[in-house]
């Protein structure tokens, strides 16, 4: 068998991702370093102005730099990126083992709550949950995290399903096992596999779902700065002034990507098929 | 297959349940008064006590419960806020132009998602298929809503061929159903990628070569068939997806559909139209989900002949 | 036995190029089969003979696999003919069938069509008269109610009517070579049985020669005329099928025979434990030097360890091995 991190590496997609990734969580984390100031200090002056050498993405519509603030949104999408899927692994993860590992009415009880969470596509979830509790950064992570929710349940119920099957799980219930300790010991370690991936997967998405509320002025509020507001914003200057709505955007497309590869090349890498 | 279907439409009933539970306490939570979150804003203290009579939120949790079931069976959605229209007739006016973009977008994502699946497959790992997967890739990580406006950047500010927002001719529908179709063909030609590598690596296809048969009849013929049962699994439930997207696109498009709408009420804390555009896609998304069920059993002969 | 052979296999080399390096599945092979006769060709799982077969109607994915040497069929080399030529031969003149038929069917087409659309091909009727052949052929292999059967699904089928209706697929044009792999393995005992007489039985009619590809020397005894043994990508052994049974040359042979059990073993050996052969087939990747049997072989000895075996021909037998020089 190939060492699965080897084959992670020749996967040149995955590589590049990961890549990108790393190339925003050192932005995120040394901002202040990047980008001296502050970005969101207007300077109306200064508005609108097309990229130059000084400022090469130019400057929103209250003067500030788009460079910078794309550089202090990464820490924002990063936030965002983890307290969602925080939300949803520490909320989905026991409730599908739960749900997969107890059946019965449990299991139907909490499937039929996942089904009417699921019965609206994602970002819908996202917009109606904003629609109650408001907006702001705080209300975006628990929207989104909440709608990421049932991925996680079904997820992890349909492969706690698969292993509560496996022979060895029957024979440590035989020998007296505590419920909980097969949980962890047997079925969760299973379970991380697909849960990886999903998480990979999942911060994207997150962000991109984010960015939806930002552009659409329900998710984080100004003056933070967020890729997806931002991107907004620069919406009325379309015609004129494209470059505000331009690169934020880019911002956002290149973290998904990075993600999406990531993602995909986990998958690869931990498929069982694969384990000879 | 009639026991299929049954079964499906049962299953249905707890998740209408479950979203009607979710719209009568959505209401609730909202700080305030429910009453006059429903009527809106500029509403006087008359009409607040007018709509409470109305609706007997003053009466026990349950009553009101059920008083709001009897209204939804109705289709009795309470009037918008804003406009004092009721809300069935603001969402009616704006469902046929949000279902128009999405039948639009998920064609025209079939018409280029399908057959590139099918080339990517049968020709894996060479540079058509990295083209078609790397589209793909790039389809889903876009931002729908990024897309949309360098689209009108590009065929609007620069090439001045399409318009940039609003309905009034075809043209006006291109821009819009092509940023939906983009996010949309990324996941069809994954899927169909997918289903029919695996197809082409199962035993009949074997047997199918065997025989003699030409190769495109083997991959038509007898791969395609198959693969087609998940691939139009997930066409529906792309179209549901769709709905969903249709919000951002609607958004910056101009376009008057549902998904305007439902941004309009939240930004103008239009409840009852909240509540309705919110079921209504609820609705619509189980509507889909249940169709595409049913074609799928009818399609597998498995299932069909029971 | 001066007859012309109805397919020669001439050093035979299939390998496929992985990830891992080039891997030999079939390394050199002659065979013969002639017109009328059952050729079994016996061995363990990995020895090459599925992909024997599989080389000779090239339904290998020739990116990976490169096959290598001559087939002749009609006078015709089977691996130098165009795409075109290949499949006019397929389902045609040579047929094959495989070990699952629960899956060896498209679930998506009734029956009768899979078996008319080869008519069809080949025969350039139209659908009326293919339809028609096709559920006469059904009526051969003795499936029930055939017209009704034809317009069914295989998921209604059970596993032996699904193999029947494999066999008349694959007989539905009269092929000259029937290639059979593992035809039977997959069902019940008692519906092998039944599948065995209906292929005999359909021999006759149809006139047709089958190469029997089993691990299973029961199956060999019951059908076949001539065996091969096959190792390791290799032939170690042929031989007309008692000759093989009742005095097997090479020690593989003998060993495969002698690790079946026999119905009233226990009364005459007592509490003997089976007789097994030493050791695991050797993988494609690490094939051992001279004699690929030496590793599990009793009687190896240093000339075995460092040089493959010539060909000895005994009493119009053949075997590979240094033993009987």
């Amino acid at each position: 068998m190939i060492n699965p991190w080897r084959r992670f590496k020749k996967n040149k997609a995955a590589l590049f991702g990961s890549i990108l990734l790393l190339i925003y969580l050192v932005t995120a984390l040394f901002a202040p370093l990047l980008y001296p100031g502050n970005p969101s200090a207007p300077n109306l002056a200064k508005a609108l102005e097309r990229p130059s050498i000084k400022e090469p993405l130019g400057k929103d519509e209250l003067g500030r730099s788009i460079l910078g603030r794309i550089i202090y949104g990464s820490r924002v999408s990063l936030l965002i990126a983890i307290g969602v899927v925080c939300v949803g692994l520490f909320i989905g993860v026991p409730l599908g083992l739960i749900s997969g590992y107890y059946g019965g009415k449990v299991d139907f009880g909490i499937q039929r709550a996942t089904d009417t969470l699921l019965a609206f596509p994602g970002f819908l979830l996202a917009l109606a949950l904003v629609a109650v509790l408001g907006v702001g950064l705080k209300n975006t992570i628990i929207s989104v995290g909440i709608s990421m929710i049932p991925i996680y349940i079904r997820l992890v119920r349909g492969c706690t399903l698969s292993v509560k099957e496996q022979t060895y799980v029957e024979a440590a219930r035989a020998l007296g096992t505590r419920d909980l300790t097969i949980l962890f010991r047997h079925i969760l370690p299973n379970v991380m596999a697909p849960i990886t991936i999903q998480t990979s997967l999942g911060m994207g998405t997150a962000i991109l779902f984010a960015a939806g509320l930002g552009f659409l002025g329900i998710g984080v509020q100004p003056p933070t700065p967020e890729w997806g507001a931002m991107l907004g914003s620069g919406r009325p200057y379309l015609f004129h002034a494209p470059h505000v709505a331009t690169f934020p955007g880019m911002a956002i497309f290149f973290a998904v990507l990075g993600f999406n590869l990531s993602g995909d090349g986990l998958r690869d890498m931990l498929d069982p098929r694969f384990k000879s | 297959m009639f026991q299929y279907v049954l079964k499906r439409l049962f299953s249905a009933i707890p998740v209408l349940f479950g979203i009607s539970l979710l719209l009568f306490f959505m209401l609730r939570m909202l700080p305030g008064d429910p009453a006059q979150v429903l009527a809106g804003q500029m509403a006087s203290l008359e009409d607040i006590e007018t709509i409470r009579q109305q609706l007997g939120l003053h009466r026990p949790v349950l009553v009101q419960y059920g008083l709001f079931l009897g209204r939804l069976v109705r289709f009795d959605l309470g009037r918008s806020a804003r406009t004092q229209h009721p809300v069935i007739q603001e969402v009616w006016a704006r469902l046929p132009n949000t279902i128009l973009l999405a039948v639009t977008a998920i064609a025209l994502a079939c018409l280029f998602g399908i057959p590139a699946g099918i080339l990517a497959a049968i020709r894996p790992y060479t540079w058509i298929d990295y083209l078609f997967t790397s589209m793909a890739l790039f389809g889903i990580s876009m931002p729908v809503f990024w897309l949309g406006l360098m689209l009108i950047i590009l065929f609007s500010v620069i090439l001045h061929w399409l318009p940039a927002g609003g309905t009034g001719s075809w043209k006006h529908l291109i821009l819009p159903s092509l940023t939906l179709a983009a996010f949309v063909v990324a996941f069809i030609t994954r899927m169909t990628r997918a289903s029919m590598i695996e197809a082409l690596s199962q035993d009949y296809t074997t047997t199918a070569r065997s025989k003699g048969l030409k190769e495109e009849v083997v991959v038509i013929k007898h791969a395609l068939k198959n693969a087609m049962i998940p691939i139009i699994t997930v066409v529906g439930l792309q179209f549901g997806l769709l709905l969903g997207g249709a919000v951002l696109t609607e958004t910056v498009f101009a376009w008057p559909g549902m998904g305007r709408l439902i941004v309009d009420s939240i930004l103008a804390r239009d409840y009852p139209v909240i509540q309705g555009a919110i079921l209504i896609f609820g609705l619509l998304y189980i509507l889909v989900n249940l169709g595409v069920d049913l074609l799928y059993a009818y399609l597998d002969p498995r299932i069909r002949y029971d | 036995m001066k007859q012309e052979p109805l397919l020669s296999i001439k050093d035979l080399r299939t390998r496929f190029h992985t990830y891992e390096g080039v891997l030999t599945a079939v390394d050199g092979i002659h065979l013969g089969i002639y017109p009328g006769e059952t050729l079994g060709v016996v061995g363990e799982s990995g020895c090459g003979k599925s992909v024997t077969a599989l080389s000779i109607l090239r339904l290998l994915a020739s990116p990976p696999a490169q096959i290598e040497g001559q087939i002749l069929f009609d006078g015709n080399d089977l691996l130098r003919m165009s795409l075109d030529e290949i499949r006019r031969i397929r389902g045609n003149s040579i047929s094959m069938i495989f070990q699952e038929p629960m899956t060896s069917l498209n679930p998506v087409l009734t029956i009768g069509e899979q078996i008319a659309e080869a008519i069809r091909l080949h025969q350039g009727l139209g659908r009326e008269e293919a339809w028609e052949k096709a559920v006469d052929m059904l009526e051969r292999v003795q499936i029930p109610s055939p017209r009704i059967r034809a317009r069914e699904y295989p998921h209604k089928l059970s596993g032996g009517m699904r193999q029947r209706a494999i066999i008349a697929m694959a007989l539905s044009c009269h092929p000259r070579l029937l290639l059979a792999d593992e035809p039977t393995t997959a069902l019940d005992v008692t519906v092998q049985a039944q599948i065995v007489d209906l292929m005999e039985h359909l021999k006759e009619e149809i006139r047709t020669s089958i190469l029997l590809i089993t691990h299973n020397l029961g199956l060999i005894a019951e059908m076949a005329k001539r065996v091969v043994v096959m190792y390791a990508g290799k032939i170690v052994e042929e031989a007309p099928v008692e000759d093989l049974f009742s005095e097997p040359l090479h020690p593989y042979t003998k060993g495969l025979l002698e690790s079946i059990p026999w119905m009233g073993r226990k009364i005459k050996e007592g509490r003997k434990p089976l007789q097994e052969i030493p050791g695991m087939v050797p993988s494609l990747k690490e094939m051992p030097r001279g004699c690929r049997f030496h590793p599990r072989c009793l009687t190896a000895r240093d000339r075995c360890r460092n040089e493959e075996p010539p060909l000895i021909v005994k009493h119009g037998r053949r075997v590979f091995c240094w033993l009987w020089t």
